[in-house]
């Protein structure tokens, strides 16, 4: 699946495109198919987000889990201070990320 | 230390009321993010894989404690509780929101501070010796020249759009603690005939291209440094490599053109420039100098210091420096707690720090290129009280130039350019060497590790390097041996092919397993290495 990722413009919060608008929660990134790129451009324009783009990933019971692992710590937080990620209460979650 | 005139100030505040007006223009649509973008990197106000970051310069690393106070309370109220210290004596905030940055940019302000120039293609913050002013092996205090060098180059028209980022240190010891000929230019003072001048190295640098700078010029006298300086950057400006972002450094310049010719036309340069009679008149440098004179030394201090308690004993030996004036030590707060994170510190721990350098520093701190900070005016009388302060938050770490002092780069944990993680690995070496005792028994062992070619983490300078990169989408660690970034400066050399997170550490032990065995009296990892040369430590870590 290819998922759509951008940074929230005001607060540069990573966001990830649900459908029908922006959440700052992997689990909720639908598969863009084709229209990545135009969703990224669009939304781009309307100033909501900035440098918006596509990524490979596959689906998952936990949810989209992009294939590199570079989206996978952008998606999560830092490995290294798992108080700042998005599933704190998860403790460490290395080895969803590696 | 230095005071704004009105005319810093003036030039500080005029910026944050600029960059104001960009944002809001940004956030308002009337600037796209292709014009923005330069706009921001100028205030150092990256993009990064979780939010935006902002650099904050720190000059040649010198901070008041209030100028600490302010950083501390920065990373409470616009960050999530944390700064992270940087290899160019710089601070970094990881989670900032661009509506914030003006209000953020005006809060430093306040404190003569900014973020200019710590990004993009043109003279970033100026670096010096950590120990300036105090260091007993100094011909001078190189940070009036530093600073000099700091208001000559700030908006310095011509040297606003370079081919690519420049960077300058300035030392004056013979002990090189800046990684000085790793720069673009390198300036270290020296005394000729009882006359200060400058030895100038161009064309260091590390990033996927390192070199060690070539001496260009042994001497310049003291009244002349800037022309020259300005007569190196102008050859380059004119020739560097804008095709070719990767060729575009001065490094590259020097190399190609050979020395002797790049030598030949910084000469031509300077004689035209000289006849312009462009130097900055001998009475700037004197009136800022003067923000630089000794404080005022208590004489008859002791020297002698109750090292009944093993715990305070060891961490004066390992993070204690001699101090040029009787009764007065250099302390070193090692910011590489074992398990933690290099260079990171809280909201609490920078402002604990700022008021320890009131109350015990004459209220000055200094950052380190290796990520640590000094407090750089101890009275040897205090040191006790004060190691129980910083003991009991979590500031006493006994470790510095150990094995588990390490340098790394924010790495793929932060940062959108990396390639691998560069914290996880030096956690696990730290626990490793703490835990099984060997990093006391190795001593001095410089370890610097970074997540991608760029070289943040220095690792071509670690007397044991490590370089992550993304082996088909899988981290991966190439291992090096043999740099430094001291006075006996050298480029690490790779051992072979690299390894996974957990076989890096294994490697690592392996090759300070071989020092241990083979090391002659007296000798650092980084000696025994040069004296047996790389097949040992390649049979050791392969074999």
């Amino acid at each position: 699946m290819k998922i759509l990722t951008a940074n929230d413009l005001a607060t540069g919060d990573v966001v990830w495109w649900a459908g029908d608008g922006w959440s700052r929660l992997l689990a909720q990134a639908v598969d863009t198919a084709s229209e990545g790129d135009a969703i990224g451009k669009r939304e781009e324009a309307a100033r909501h987000v900035v440098s918006a783009y596509v990524v490979d990933a596959e689906m998952t019971a936990d949810g989209p889990r992009p294939a590199h692992i570079k989206e996978r710590i952008r998606g999560l937080g830092p490995t290294v201070r798992p108080d700042l990620t998005l599933k704190p209460e998860a403790g460490d979650l290395t080895a969803w990320v590696i | 230390m230095y005071q704004y005139d009105n005319y810093d100030q003036a030039m500080v505040d005029a910026r944050v009321a600029e960059f104001r007006d960009q944002v809001s223009r940004r956030l308002e649509g009337k600037l796209t993010e292709e014009q923005f973008r330069p706009l921001r990197l100028m205030n150092g106000l990256y993009l990064q894989l979780h939010a935006y970051m902002l650099r904050v310069a720190v000059p040649y690393g010198t901070l008041s404690g209030r100028q600490m106070r302010m950083l501390g309370h920065i990373a409470r109220k616009y960050d999530r509780g944390y700064g992270h210290f940087t290899t160019r004596q710089n601070i970094q905030y990881n989670w900032i929101k661009l509506s914030d940055a003006p209000d953020i940019l005006a809060d430093l302000a306040s404190v003569e501070m900014h973020a200019i120039q710590t990004s993009g293609n043109c003279i970033r913050n100026i670096s010096s010796d950590q120990y300036a002013g105090v260091a007993a092996d100094e011909v001078a205090d190189p940070r009036p020249w530093a600073e000099l060098m700091r208001q000559w180059s700030s908006f310095h028209p011509e040297f606003s759009y370079l081919p690519r980022k420049f960077k300058i240190a300035v030392i004056a010891s013979p002990e090189d603690r800046a990684a000085m000929r790793l720069h673009d230019i390198g300036l270290e003072l020296v005394k000729r005939d009882g006359v200060i001048g400058a030895r100038v190295f161009v064309g260091g640098g590390m990033g996927r291209t390192p070199m060690v700078a070539p001496e260009v010029n042994p001497f310049v006298t003291e009244d002349e440094i800037i022309a020259y300086v300005e007569a190196c950057l102008r050859v380059y400006n004119r020739y560097g490599r804008r095709d070719n972002k990767y060729k575009a450094r001065i490094k590259i310049l020097v190399h190609e053109l050979g020395v002797e010719e790049y030598r030949r036309q910084v000469a031509e340069e300077f004689a035209h420039m000289k006849a312009l009679g462009l130097n900055p008149p001998r009475e700037e440098l004197a009136r800022i100098a003067a923000y630089f004179a000794d404080p005022a030394y208590e004489g008859g201090l002791p020297d002698a210091l109750d090292r009944s308690d093993p715990d305070f004993a060891l961490w004066v030996d390992r993070n204690v420096a001699t101090h040029k004036q009787p009764g007065y030590a250099i302390v070193n707060i090692s910011l590489k707690p074992i398990g933690g994170i290099p260079g990171d510190a809280s909201a609490d721990q920078i402002e604990l720090m700022a008021d320890l350098a009131e109350r015990y520093s004459m209220d000055e701190l200094r950052v380190t290129h290796a990520q640590n900070i000094v407090l750089p005016y101890v009275r040897k009388a205090e040191l006790y009280a004060l190691w129980q302060e910083l003991h009991a938050a979590g500031l006493g770490e006994p470790n510095l130039d150990l094995v588990t002092d390490i340098i790394a780069c924010p790495g793929l944990d932060y940062c959108s350019l990396a390639n691998a993680r560069s914290i996880p690995v030096a956690q696990k070496i730290a626990q490793r060497f703490a835990g099984n005792g060997k990093d006391a028994h190795i001593g001095e062992l410089k370890l610097k590790i970074s997540g991608c070619i760029n070289a943040c983490g220095h690792h071509h300078a670690g007397h044991i390097g490590i370089l992550g990169v993304d082996r088909k989408g899988t981290e991966n660690y190439q291992l090096l041996l043999g740099g430094s970034g001291a006075e006996d400066c050298s480029l690490g050399t790779i051992t072979g092919p690299g390894f996974d997170e957990n076989g890096i550490v294994d490697a690592v032990e392996k090759a300070t397993d071989l020092y241990l065995r083979e090391r002659a009296e007296g000798e650092r990892f980084l000696d025994t290495y040069r004296r047996l040369g790389m097949a040992p430590f390649k049979e050791a870590i392969y074999g």
